[in-house]
């Protein structure tokens, strides 16, 4: 078992108000599985991705990642949780516009104190990995939404992570781009790194092993969907 | 660190106005500073080398009671227990490893003993001295001869005046063979001395200086021989001796002195011989131009205070800027300390820059200043360094609260952004 998340609660304070936004989720996700979570706008999808990216701690319940229990540690230590552990993919790509898509990738590097030279090297090889090779010294605004989405691909396996999380990773892209997305997540799954993957396309869910769904803050498994 | 640094050169260079004038409050501090220090230092060495450097080296020994210059006006001055310094004293100090050369004098200041054609000759200052005076303070004859063995032998009743006192009297005509009288006793010019060096007025002494700056009458000579025909008594002798260079100033005055004070009577407590220190001198007259200028700085550091807010002021609004890419960052992994490193690096480059900047302009103004209004000026590599270095110092300060806010922002709200 990879991530062990049990009763898992968030509440929001607007005010004087306590607004409720995870109740009782539980969501257990073994080493390799690939995971579609999937909703309606405002569900909660995203506050459940932040609490599992270790951004963001729930109000109560717990939480286990690679047998560490990741509530009890610092912020400090959630920091290199997510450096080594962990890989991010967002919807709008989240590159640094005035580095080079070499660059970019190889920032989590320089976090975990690689030098220089194994910084680029390593950096080459997640671009190859993603099929940019040929895109290396290009800048983010000098490339399509579908490179820049592989480019943020590239930047999340590049510390080699358990664990890659994407919060709505084709949501900015044409359909074209997306099935290309989708194809990375599938060929990184096969070599044996855990998804989950937040989406509002049931096709882009569909390409998932394990599709769950969430509801007002309640999470149910769609199990039968996908077997058909 | 290098890659910070590297990564700030490169944050600044694609803001290249913007870092500009963010810079501004530094360079303009900065550089009025410098070119403040440089005119001060300029100002110092200028003092400096008017006193100690008419270039020869000489050093002025001479009676002090209680710290003062013990000054002679009339024979009843003339204080006991002190006898001429003889030959035997005069080889002694010879023989210092620092003195080159030495030569006794008496003197009277003031002229109002001497008449040249029924004018008294106030302001002149009178020297009696023996066959080494001008030798050993570095003057050479321009007109006419200096005193020979018979002057002093024979008593014979001649002067030689320097230039300035030449110039004064006789404006239009050679001095030679004029005749001035000394307390109604007629004397004969025999010759003019000026300084070899150069036809600056030596300025030896803070007394001197003031004495200049208000015009001297310039100086009488008569050989020490003949000062008791003027003035009656054998008056105890001042001492000038000539140091082997600059650095042996100091000593040859000391053991000069004390050399002359093993010859004073041990009843005679009151009254000594002391050397001038010039370099003490030289440092009371820059401490004068020094207090002035310190004012000067203390504007030019609200300048930089100014400057340093400037820059705070533009590191937060870089921090709004880059909210999403400081909260990119946290969320891939990166610690607070990297986060506060990057901001503090970048500040600090771009107040070093400006420091650079503002160093170069204030070198810059100093040289404008030095060629409008003749100012000396001199550059202080020190005072440069220094100068960056508070550069760096001000963007480490005003750049920790921008950068303690960047450090501790969440990571979903500045993702969320944009
Ligand atoms: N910081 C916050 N303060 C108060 N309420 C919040 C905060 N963050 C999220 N919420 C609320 O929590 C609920 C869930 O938000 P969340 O972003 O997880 O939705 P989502 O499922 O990701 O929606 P979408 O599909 O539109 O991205 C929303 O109703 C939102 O208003
Ligand atoms: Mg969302």
């Amino acid at each position: 078992m990879i991530l062990k998340l049990d009763n898992i609660y968030k509440d929001y304070i607007q005010g004087k108000l306590v607004v409720p936004v995870l109740k009782d989720v539980c969501l257990h996700v073994e080493k390799g599985e690939y995971v579609a979570i999937m909703g309606p706008s405002g569900s909660g999808k995203s506050t459940l991705m932040n609490i599992i990216g270790c951004l963001d701690r729930p109000t109560s319940g717990s939480y286990e990642l690679a047998g560490q229990d990741i509530l009890r540690l610092s912020d400090r230590q959630l920091a290199d949780v997510r450096l080594h552990r962990l890989g991010f993919v967002f919807q709008n790509f989240q590159l640094l516009p005035r580095m080079t898509a070499l660059d970019n990738v190889a920032l989590p590097l320089i976090y975990a104190g690689v030098h220089k030279k194994a910084r680029r090297e390593r950096a080459r090889e997640a671009l190859i990995r993603v099929g940019l090779e040929d895109r290396v010294t290009f800048n983010p605004t000098q490339l399509s939404g579908g490179q820049k989405q592989r480019v943020a691909i590239a930047r999340a396996m590049v510390n080699q992570p358990d664990v890659l999380l994407a919060d709505e990773p084709t949501g900015a892209l044409d359909s074209k781009s997306s099935r290309q997305v989708m194809e990375l997540f599938e060929k990184l799954n096969d070599e044996g790194v855990t998804v989950i993957m937040i989406t509002h396309d049931s096709g882009i869910a569909g390409c998932a092993k394990r599709v769950v769904t969430i509801f007002d803050g309640e999470l149910a498994e769609r199990k039968e969907e996908v077997a058909q | 660190m290098l890659e910070n640094i590297r990564l700030s050169f490169q944050g600044i260079w694609s803001h290249k106005m913007r870092s500009f004038l963010t810079m501004l409050g530094i360079i303009i501090g900065i550089a009025s500073i410098i070119s403040i220090v440089s005119t001060i230092k300029g100002t110092n060495e200028e003092i400096k080398n008017n006193l100690i450097g008419s270039g020869n080296n000489t050093v002025e020994i001479g009676l002090v009671q209680n710290g003062q210059t013990y000054w002679i006006y009339s024979s009843s001055d003339i204080p006991f227990g002190i006898p001429q310094v003889s030959d035997e004293v005069c080889d002694e100090i010879r023989a210092l490893d620092s003195v080159e050369n030495v030569t006794r004098y008496n003197y009277r200041m003031g002229g109002d003993s001497v008449y040249y054609q029924n004018e008294s000759l106030s302001g002149v200052s009178m020297r009696g001295i023996d066959t080494n005076y001008f030798a050993t303070a570095g003057y050479t004859i321009r007109k006419g001869r200096n005193f020979i063995e018979d002057d002093y032998k024979k008593f014979r009743k001649v002067l030689i005046l320097d230039k300035t006192a030449a110039d004064n009297l006789f404006p239009d005509t050679s001095p030679i063979g004029k005749t001035i009288e000394i307390s109604k006793t007629p004397f004969t010019v025999v010759g003019v001395v000026e300084l070899a060096r150069h036809f600056e007025p030596v300025i030896s002494s803070v007394e001197d200086y003031y004495l200049y700056a208000n015009e001297s009458s310039g100086y009488i000579y008569m050989p020490k021989a003949s000062w008791p025909i003027v003035y009656n008594y054998d008056e105890p002798d001042s001492v000038i001796v000539r140091a082997v260079s600059t650095d042996d100033m100091e000593d040859a005055g000391q053991k000069t002195a004390d050399i002359l004070n093993k010859t004073i009577s041990s009843s005679q407590t009151e009254v000594k011989y002391r050397a001038d220190n010039i370099l003490e001198q030289a440092q009371q007259l820059q401490d004068l131009s020094a207090a002035t200028n310190n004012q000067l700085i203390w504007i030019a550091s609200i300048s930089l205070l100014v400057g340093g807010i400037g820059v705070m002021n533009i590191m937060l609004v870089s921090v709004t800027e880059r909210t999403s890419e400081i909260g990119l960052k946290k969320a891939i992994g990166a610690k607070k300390g990297f986060i506060l490193g990057q901001f503090l690096t970048e500040a600090a480059v771009l107040t070093s820059i400006g420091g650079i900047i503002g160093v170069a302009t204030g070198i810059g103004m100093a040289q404008v200043i030095n060629r409008i209004s003749g100012v000396a000026v001199s550059i202080s590599v020190p005072a440069s360094a220094v100068a960056v270095l508070f550069s760096m110092l001000i963007g480490i300060v005003f750049g920790l609260l921008p950068s303690i806010k960047a450090a501790n922002l969440d990571p979903i709200e500045a993702l969320r952004r944009e």
